[in-house]
């Protein structure tokens, strides 16, 4: 496997002939489309690959960044996806539930004949734009990326083919989940997992990504999007349950957009990758709106998890609120970097965005880049960052009831994280990221024994 | 046996030496008081019998019930039967005083042996009831944004819970008024008997009152100068603590 740095040698011959094996694959596919994916690919190779002097990339480690020998096909066989299709279902209730492995469709639990006819559309990318190419058309990547990775979006597009639209029609709340699996089951392969969710009018839905690679220990690229248009007055309550395999490139886009009234609450649990890369993005496009992003990420060995944030209030008495955890053992690296932005015509907005790390080691480095930028004048913003660590009268206390510091330990990890945890509102849910934090914590534990 | 046994313990914070060949002999079944003036060294005393790490003892032996605990870290000196009530309990946040003290019981049983959940809360909330204290107390994070009686009841909850040999009660009447004390002292005299000896540290006469001691100790420049039975509180209520000075062998 090469190892060469070049930053453009990944847009060489290899990747041009992955693109064109994957627009043969495409045929059934509408020629908007593969246009679409014809003009990305150009953009890809177009775009600059960011540097360490790219403002929006400061402090990453820009050589981890390659994505050289990754197999845009790779496929393990039919009998591992058959198996991985069963896996770990996640939550028992649930209104659908759509599984990808090595972005091939394994599984689909279909919506209820009742939500159908009540126009709910629970689809997998590749039926969505055949059926449903009206609704692609206007929002498949309608939110361009603001923090850094156009040229990724690019590439994300070019060869997505794994993916899910959630489509809830004006005055329908869905009450049960809809769950989208994405694995990861060939070494060295690239997966693209694409979430798009759209609510109608006063609808309610919650939608849940998990990304998982079936080996733990498998090399591979994943480069996620989604993309959330919250309608007016709407609800949408997304959670990003990120799993990869410790040698995962990581990416995941995160674009909000929330109408008047609307509300958007995101979760995002980060435990895996070797490099991680997570932007998310609101736009407080309606007045009234609201986008709450909540993040927990537990970082060990030399795992880097970087996450760049923006809150775009365009309308006025918009709120926002962000708080983004991290947890950091051994020699991890975590940057946040989060900007508030609110336009001249946006009064009366209120927006807060906290980042919070708890070191766990000594050698532990987590950057803290918080930012505002406002051109509005009647508005509350406010902007925190705190670094800790585990508190040695705390950490006593503890011991002095017998509990040992192993086990102190885990509690603090625990707690630190509960203000996130404890605002997912479906249980079984909250059991599962529980049970990921102290999966990872665990791990960490016996590596150290 | 049955006795915490504290022998000529030395303790030093840093190069200041605090106790001073502190003796005492607590046996179960009894509560001792130690009054003293500020700065004499109780609170050292509850702490390095704890195990805190800032405090160092330069000699002496603890023992409790004949073995020696000063070799020991704190957690395990807890799961041997020691307990502390913190005179200024930590916050720990995020962590429930359900799941906190769930921890603490899981932490005293074997490997692979698992708490039955239904007689642990069963038993959390015949306590918290004795204690006066709302169930719903059970899911807030441990002393978060808790009042000085609160935080006090929740230390004598955790003792009820762990049902210790032997209980060191740090100025536990400190940041209590009169409503509270008393029901701070109702739950300890409930826990009172047999298989539990106490030592009460305190400043102030006045939670004798309701804990009543069988013995009680007057410590000053890091050692007991005087002990006598519980009339020995009131004469120090009443002559203050100036006198006791004459009483520290030259």
């Amino acid at each position: 496997m090469s190892t060469s740095a070049s930053p453009m040698s990944t847009n060489g011959t290899g990747l041009a002939a992955a693109f064109e094996k994957h627009q043969a694959a495409q045929t059934g596919a509408p020629a908007w489309w593969q246009e679409l994916k014809k003009k990305a690919f150009a953009t890809y190779g177009e775009l600059p690959m960011p540097t360490r002097k790219t403002e929006t990339w400061r402090f990453a480690s820009i050589s981890g960044l390659s994505l050289e020998g990754y197999d845009f096909g790779a496929s393990a066989t039919g009998t591992v996806h058959t198996e991985l299709a069963d896996r770990a279902r996640l939550v028992a209730q649930r209104a659908g539930r759509i599984v990808f492995a090595d972005n091939k469709l394994v599984t689909h639990e279909r919506v209820s004949d009742e939500l159908a006819a009540q126009g709910v559309i629970f689809a997998p990318l590749a039926e969505a734009i055949v059926k449903h190419g009206d609704i692609l058309q206007e929002y498949f990547m309608a939110q361009d990326p603001q923090l850094g990775s156009e040229k990724f979006a690019a590439l994300h597009t070019a060869f997505v083919s794994s993916g899910v639209l959630l489509y809830v029609p004006k005055n329908v709340e869905v009450t049960l989940p809809f769950v989208a699996r994405y694995w990861s089951a060939t070494q060295g392969g690239a997966v693209l997992p694409h979430t798009l969710v759209i609510t109608g009018e006063n609808a309610k839905v919650t939608m849940v990504d998990a990304f998982d690679s079936a080996d733990r220990s498998s090399r591979g690229l994943a480069l996620g999007f989604n993309h959330i248009f919250a309608g007016r007055g709407s609800r949408i309550d997304y959670y990003v349950l990120q799993n990869w395999s410790d040698q995962t490139l990581g990416f995941q886009i995160n674009s909000l957009t929330a109408e008047r009234d609307a509300t958007i609450n995101a979760l995002a649990v980060n435990i895996g990758c070797a490099h991680y890369r997570c932007e998310t993005q609101s736009i407080m496009k309606g007045e009234g709106s609201h986008a709450e992003m909540l993040s927990l990420s537990i970082a060990d060995r030399d795992q880097e998890i970087d996450q760049r944030t923006l809150q775009i209030h365009q309308a006025g008495h918009a709120t926002s609120n962000l708080l983004f955890k991290n947890a950091l053992a051994d020699e991890a690296r975590t940057i946040f970097s989060g900007l508030i932005r609110v336009a001249p015509d946006a009064q009366k907005t209120d927006a807060y965005q906290t980042n919070r790390n708890l070191l766990l080691s000594g050698e532990a480095e987590a950057h803290s880049l918080p930012g505002l930028e406002i051109e509005a004048n009647d508005v509350k913003c406010s902007h925190g960052a705190t670094t800790s660590q585990i508190d040695e009268a705390e950490l006593f206390y503890m011991l002095a009831r017998g509990i040992n510091k192993a086990v102190a330990r885990e509690l603090f990890v625990f707690g630190f994280f509960e203000e996130v945890v404890s605002k997912i509102e479906n249980e079984e849910l909250a059991s599962r990221v529980r049970e990921l934090i102290l999966q990872k914590f665990r791990e960490e534990e016996a590596r150290h024994a | 046996m049955s006795t915490l046994e504290i022998k000529n313990l030395n303790v030093s914070i840093g190069d200041r030496p605090i106790l001073k060949d502190f003796t005492l002999t607590i046996p179960k079944g009894e509560v001792h008081a130690i009054m003293g003036p500020n700065g004499t060294g109780k609170s050292t005393l509850a702490k390095a019998l704890a195990g805190h790490p800032d405090y160092t003892v330069t000699s002496g032996e603890v023992l409790l019930d004949g073995k020696n605990i000063l070799e020991t870290e704190a957690d395990e000196r807890s799961r041997a039967g020691l307990f502390m009530a913190f005179q200024y309990p930590s916050e720990i946040p995020g962590v429930t005083i359900a799941n906190f003290i769930r921890a603490a019981l899981q932490s005293r049983l074997a490997e692979g042996e698992e708490l039955d959940a239904t007689a642990y809360y069963k038993k959390l909330y015949q306590k918290m009831d004795l204690l006066k204290i709302d169930r719903k107390f059970t899911s807030r994070a441990v002393n978060e944004g808790f009042s000085g009686g609160e935080k006090k009841r929740c230390e004598i909850l955790q003792m009820a819970m762990l049902e210790p040999s032997y209980a060191v009660l740090d100025e536990t009447d400190s940041g209590l008024d009169i409503d509270a004390l008393r029901i701070v002292a109702d739950g300890v005299n409930s826990l009172r008997g047999a298989k539990l000896g106490v030592l009460l540290i305190t400043h102030y006469q006045r939670l004798l009152n309701y804990i009543v001691p069988d013995v009680v100790h007057v410590m000053y420049d890091g050692r007991i100068v005087k002990s006598g039975p519980k009339e020995l509180a009131l004469e120090l209520e009443s002559k203050g603590y100036d006198w006791v000075k004459d009483l520290v062998p030259a």
